[in-house]
């Protein structure tokens, strides 16, 4: 045991002396939270929005100025019939096109209900939801005032919001839930398929394996400072986005976090898998970067939605760890389920971190051939 | 023999069709200094690399210090302190981390890792390096120390793979003035090189070609019988016969 922390505490020292690890640990989720943070929350002001009034009568200019002088939106255009809108889109200065129907303010006092379309550019994802339900909360606030001159006869005017290019958008401006899913296969896999290729290139691993050092404790040794260390930083990427985007945790603190760590285990069992099949830092770093980052966030619905791609690259992010972690997480995290909602993904997740740390085990040498 | 350390008996090595290693035979004893000489890829590596357990042999006896090399690898581990070609510490650490860190991978107390740590840095005049990282130190410091920190826990036996390699003559003569000292402690070093007048400094060398030892003696009787007057000429004359 002792040789054994003797060990954990190198590689602890290997850790916090090289600059560059200790910038892709804790520099790169910091700087990716802040990112997405801001670039999604930044979006929002000014927008391109325009304007199908098929009715042109009072409520609708009043309707039309509430949402230009709420500061979220800038008018591009007036547009006159249905044809343009997918030129205007095309054009890309316009993020949300608001439909009035015909005879919208008269169909409003006579039935009492009026429909009004809000198209938005689901090419990007993120901002079409946010000006949606911008707009959306601009116009029931609008429903209020109408409601509230005419007490007797409550007044509905139903938005219908419909995405262009991708209608089943899902609500992706909460992107913490991606943003760790992916941090923490990047610095599981990565850094620790690099640690101990690193130890392979260096011809250290051979002083370790001539040592009295079981291989279980070479491998555990090298894992363990990783651990602890992305689980720390789990925990940052939390408090960071609760205090500067003020995005609470909706379910269990202590669920979430426990499913992290499995998640950590399975990153890091993938990233021994990684160090072991490959004889050079090179190749570890590619494997780790073409073979995890890309399908994590490509393939596990971080930024595109499962339901839209081809049957295939549905079927083959099966197989990708990061895809139920984002359910679980999503899960937790946004709708504050419990662990009766992910079992399911959990024992997923479980199952493959068995996997790969057998197939590790079987694999690593003790002896170099 | 009572003090044989090393017991070689037909060690075969095989990778693919290649034949590494080709029906070796040979002892060594405690304290003695050996030396296996041989030009690159004769197979010198690979015989190391059995004997301290990190490659499996393809067939015949290996016992080391008392244990057998196919099974009991793990006390042979105990019982042996190894360096290789490459130089090897970690160069991240300061001298002080790198010796700590191998004491305790060796299961030595605290107490003893710091009269060993004091002891080692007298003994080489490091005091003044104590607290910088290997990356700093010149190549010829580096492999003084890594061979100290071979030796650190007391082995029964230590492994020098081509330690000497890229060193200047001067440094050279330090480092065997080293070996001949850790040797009188009653360590044994087995010492591979392809210096062949490195070779003299040791008290029975084994030379190597193409995986097999062609020739094992000290190295006055090598000379003699060869009627030569270095070891560099009785290389030359068995490991390299002149063509035509």
């Amino acid at each position: 045991m002792k040789r054994f922390i003797g060990f954990v505490k190198k590689e602890f020292l290997h850790i916090f002396r090289d600059y560059r690890t200790l910038f892709i640990l804790f520099g790169i989720p910091a700087a990716q939270i802040l990112i997405f943070g801001f670039a999604i929350s930044t979006d929002v002001k000014n927008a391109g929005v325009a304007f199908l009034d098929l009715s042109k009568d009072e409520t609708t200019r009043k309707l039309t100025d509430k949402i230009i002088s709420s500061g979220f939106f800038r008018r591009t255009e007036n547009l006159v019939s249905y044809n343009e809108i997918e030129d205007i889109f095309r054009k890309g200065k316009t993020k949300e096109v608001v439909i009035f129907e015909k005879d919208f303010g008269k169909k409003l006092l006579s039935e009492g209900k009026a429909n009004i379309s809000i198209i938005a550019d689901g090419s990007e994802p993120n901002t079409a939801t946010l000006v949606t339900n911008y707009t959306t909360a601009i116009i029931a606030d609008f429903n209020r005032e109408i409601s509230g001159i005419q007490v007797n006869n409550p007044i509905l005017i139903q938005p219908e919001v419909k995405m262009f290019y991708n209608p089943n958008l899902q609500s992706q401006h909460m992107f913490v839930p991606g943003v760790i899913t992916m941090i923490l296969i990047l610095i599981c896999a990565l850094m620790t398929s690099v640690t101990i290729t690193r130890e392979k290139e260096f011809v250290t691993m051979e002083l370790l394996l001539v040592s009295p050092l079981r291989p279980i404790q070479i491998i555990l040794g090298k894992v363990m400072p990783y651990f602890l260390l992305s689980f720390v930083n789990v925990i940052l990427i939390l408090l960071l986005s609760w205090l500067v985007f003020g995005l609470s945790v909706k379910g269990s603190v202590v669920l979430l976090l426990a499913e992290s760590m499995l998640y950590i285990m399975l990153s890091l069992s993938v990233g021994i898998l990684i160090s072991i099949v490959s004889s050079s830092m090179q190749q570890a770093i590619f494997i780790s970067l073409v073979g995890m980052m890309l399908p994590t966030i490509l393939l596990s619905g971080f930024i595109y939605p499962i339901e839209n791609m081809p049957k295939i690259y549905g079927l083959i992010s099966l197989l990708m760890p990061p895809r139920y972690f984002i359910i679980i997480i999503k899960s937790i995290m946004i709708k504050g389920t419990g662990f009766m909602y992910v079992w399911k993904e959990t024992l997923i997740l479980l199952f493959m971190t068995i996997l790969f740390i057998g197939i590790s085990v079987r694999k690593f040498k003790v002896r170099l051939e | 023999m009572e003090n044989q350390v090393i017991t070689v008996r037909n060690l075969v090595k095989k990778f693919g069709s290649f034949i590494a290693n080709d029906n070796l035979n040979f002892e060594v004893f405690k304290g003695e200094i050996f030396g296996f000489l041989g030009a690159n890829g004769a197979g010198k590596t690979t015989t190391i690399r059995i004997l301290s357990g990190l490659s499996a042999p393809t067939s015949g006896e290996v016992n080391v210090s008392g244990f057998d090399a196919y099974r009991q690898a793990e006390q042979i581990k105990r019982n042996i302190g190894y360096m290789c070609q490459k130089f090897s510490l970690y160069e991240d650490l300061t001298v002080k981390e790198n010796i700590t860190l191998f004491g305790g991978i060796y299961g030595m107390s605290r107490a003893l890792i710091r009269t060993r740590t004091n002891e080692l840095l007298e003994r080489l005049h490091f005091h003044e390096y104590e607290n910088r990282i290997i990356a700093d130190l010149p190549l010829g410091l580096r492999q003084k120390l890594a061979f100290s920190v071979a030796v650190l826990h007391e082995p029964k036996i230590v492994f020098l793979d081509e330690p000497t390699g890229g060193v200047d003559p001067i440094t050279r003569r330090q480092f065997w003035e080293m070996i001949y000292e850790t040797a009188a402690r009653g360590i044994t070093v087995f010492v591979t090189t392809h210096y062949s007048d490195e070779a003299e400094y040791c008290e029975r060398i084994s030379i190597m070609s193409e995986g097999k030892i062609v020739a094992l003696d000290t190295p006055e009787n090598l000379k003699e019988k060869y009627a030569a007057d270095s070891i560099e000429e009785v290389f030359i004359k068995i490991a390299r016969p002149v063509n035509n």
